[in-house]
């Protein structure tokens, strides 16, 4: 029975690193940024890489949303939507309707679980495909923002926080940055060391094995959908903090950005495979990709360029590593 | 299991079970004893995996009753069965490929840890689970490089083990497995077959459902041979021929005495 493992040969070892979900994205990040610290000077600065995080900061948020929910192998949609809704609802219910600030957030949260909570349901209850599902909030949550209001709104501070900044050796640093950095710690942990994490992959691997091992599985859906909604509703609020309005056209690509940020980190399409610091890493990729074609003048329009053929690659990278495991 | 006054470990009667116009079990009778390998065999139809669905809690009967060491049971889900001490395995491979050997083994039953740790923070156990999945492992001698690699670096067979060890480290009754060698290779299914054995030296019974009459006769001591949803036949297998086997499954004979 040992002979297997013994064939597992050195090449086929470094190989298997190589395709591992994390450290090829972590690779290529340092490459590029190795790369645009060669072109240009300004690359490589305290301030510069600051900017980066926080540039890269809100999509990364959403990001974790989504690899939650690529790992139990659905997709969302609705994301930067229902993003854009809770934002707006924050900022314009405290300035137009004089809800207190704190209030006027809880309630934006409210409504970014809710729409959480409506995509898990109608997936597992009406075993609609996620893909359509979240289509659909994606209609409805943009459509809601619009109704309820077309003009982007000043925040208040109060609901600016996460711009507030203060200095590490010079350097300025958002909260923001921070307290996106921390969820991702959650998150990770969430995802490797409780039952709840190691669950979402059985269920993104086998969900007739997770059903059969006597996972609840809806119920695991349905949680994971709405604790979703709730890193998206941090996404808005990190949104606020960045530009300071609310904005009922922002985010409006939001939602395949993060997709990208999730299948650049190394995360399978296929669910069940992948891990959120990798999104971090992907997010991170696009920044540092922006940031350094930025520096070096080059139009905007390469970057996106750039980014859609990393995209295929990675996406290259998780199919043939499945057919490998065929 | 000359122990005709001993109780079984699990026991049916009256099983009845229609699908609108289809009866797929008309007054069927089961047992199994301790420490037996008890096969089902039944052409398609026969009403063997409605049997069996039934025994595993997956579907509620129309009719009959349950009888688990005597005592009546009422099953409503397979959760509710598991929990009474019947585990199941199925054919297609009921495992997450890319968890690992112990995520495997206690999916769905992990061990948190001790204390805050555990209570508050959530956290997995995950030294206690290594050490009790390679404990299992050693117990069936089901060798394996490490309990931290994942399933889908092993091959078809280890993997099905992964699922059998499983089912019996959990199973405190009867280990019902449903065509466990079908989607394996013949060395793969020697495999399968060995571990099945073990099992069963634990004192552990074990239905076997399996096309396949060489596996059959192999491993089982009685052999349960259900035919247009009823048990027609109760064989061992020392008494008959497998031809006679498929003949009595097919109607085209008629069994002696049943011997159970």
């Amino acid at each position: 029975m040992s002979e297997n493992a013994d064939r597992i040969s050195f090449a086929s070892r470094i190989r298997q690193m190589l395709l591992s979900p994390t450290v090829g994205p972590f690779i290529a990040l340092l490459v590029a940024s190795l790369f645009f610290t060669t072109q240009t000077d300004r690359f490589l600065s305290g301030s510069n890489i600051s900017l980066i995080f926080q540039q890269s900061g809100w999509i990364a948020v959403l990001a974790i949303g989504q690899t939650l929910i690529i790992l139990t192998a659905g997709i969302d949609l609705s994301n930067g939507a229902v993003m854009t809704l809770g934002s707006v609802f924050m900022v314009s219910l405290a300035v137009n309707n004089g809800v207190n600030p704190y209030l006027a957030i809880l309630i934006g949260l409210l409504i970014t679980v809710g729409f959480g909570l409506l995509n898990g349901l109608l997936v597992t209850q009406l075993r609609l495909p996620p893909f359509i599902v979240t289509l659909g909030t994606l209609n409805v949550a943009f459509a809601l923002t619009l109704i309820y209001t077309v003009e982007t709104v000043v925040a208040p501070t109060e609901l600016a926080f996460f711009g507030q900044t203060f200095k590490i050796g010079g350097t300025t640093i958002t909260y923001g940055t921070v307290a996106m950095l921390i969820l991702f710690l959650v998150i990770w942990f969430i995802l490797r060391e409780t039952a709840f994490g190691r669950h979402i992959y059985a269920i993104g691997n086998n969900p007739e094995a997770a059903r059969l091992t006597g996972i609840r599985t809806d119920r695991l859906l349905i949680a994971v959908y709405s604790l979703a909604g709730l890193i998206y509703g941090f996404a808005g609020l990190l949104l606020i903090g960045r530009t300071g309005v609310g904005d009922p056209y922002a985010g409006q690509t939001a939602n395949l950005d993060s997709i990208t940020a999730v299948v650049l980190g190394g995360t399978s399409l296929f669910g069940g495979r992948g891990n959120v610091l990798g999104t971090l890493v992907g997010s991170l990729i696009v920044g540092v990709f922006r940031n350094g074609l930025q520096l070096m003048g080059i139009p905007s329009i390469f970057q996106v360029l750039i980014t859609g053929i990393l995209v295929i690659l990675a996406v290259s990278v998780d199919q043939l590593s499945q057919r490998n495991k065929g | 299991m000359d122990g005709a006054k001993q109780i079984p470990v699990l026991e049916a009667h009256g099983l009845v079970k229609h699908y609108g116009h289809i009866t797929a079990l008309d007054n069927t009778d089961f047992e199994v004893y301790a420490g037996e390998v008890l096969a089902v065999i039944g052409d398609n139809g026969a009403g063997k995996s409605t049997l069996i669905k039934i025994l595993s809690g997956a579907v509620v009967p129309d009719k009959g009753e349950i009888h688990l060491n005597g005592q009546h049971i009422h099953f409503t889900s397979p959760i509710h069965a598991r929990k009474a001490g019947i585990e199941t395995v199925y054919q297609n491979l009921a495992v997450a490929p890319a968890l690992s050997i112990t995520e495997n083994l206690f999916l769905g039953r992990e061990i948190r840890r001790p204390g805050f740790m555990g209570s508050v923070l959530r956290m997995l156990d995950k030294k206690m689970m290594h050490k009790q999945a390679e404990g299992f492992m050693s117990d069936l001698k089901f060798r394996i490089p490490s309990v931290t690699q994942a399933v889908e670096t092993l091959s078809g067979g280890q993997a099905q083990g992964v699922a059998v060890a499983r089912s019996a480290a959990f199973a405190s009754i009867v280990v019902i497995m449903d065509e466990p060698m079908a989607a394996l290779g013949v060395k793969e299914s020697g495999m399968v077959i060995d571990l099945i054995r073990k099992i069963r030296d634990r004192g552990l019974p074990i239905v076997l459902i399996s096309h396949n009459m060489p596996h059959v006769f192999e491993l089982a001591d009685r052999i349960h041979i259900q035919r247009l949803g009823q048990r027609v036949a109760v064989i061992k297998p020392s008494e008959y021929s497998m031809s006679d086997a498929v003949a009595i499954m097919t109607g085209a004979m008629e069994a002696r005495q049943p011997t159970s």
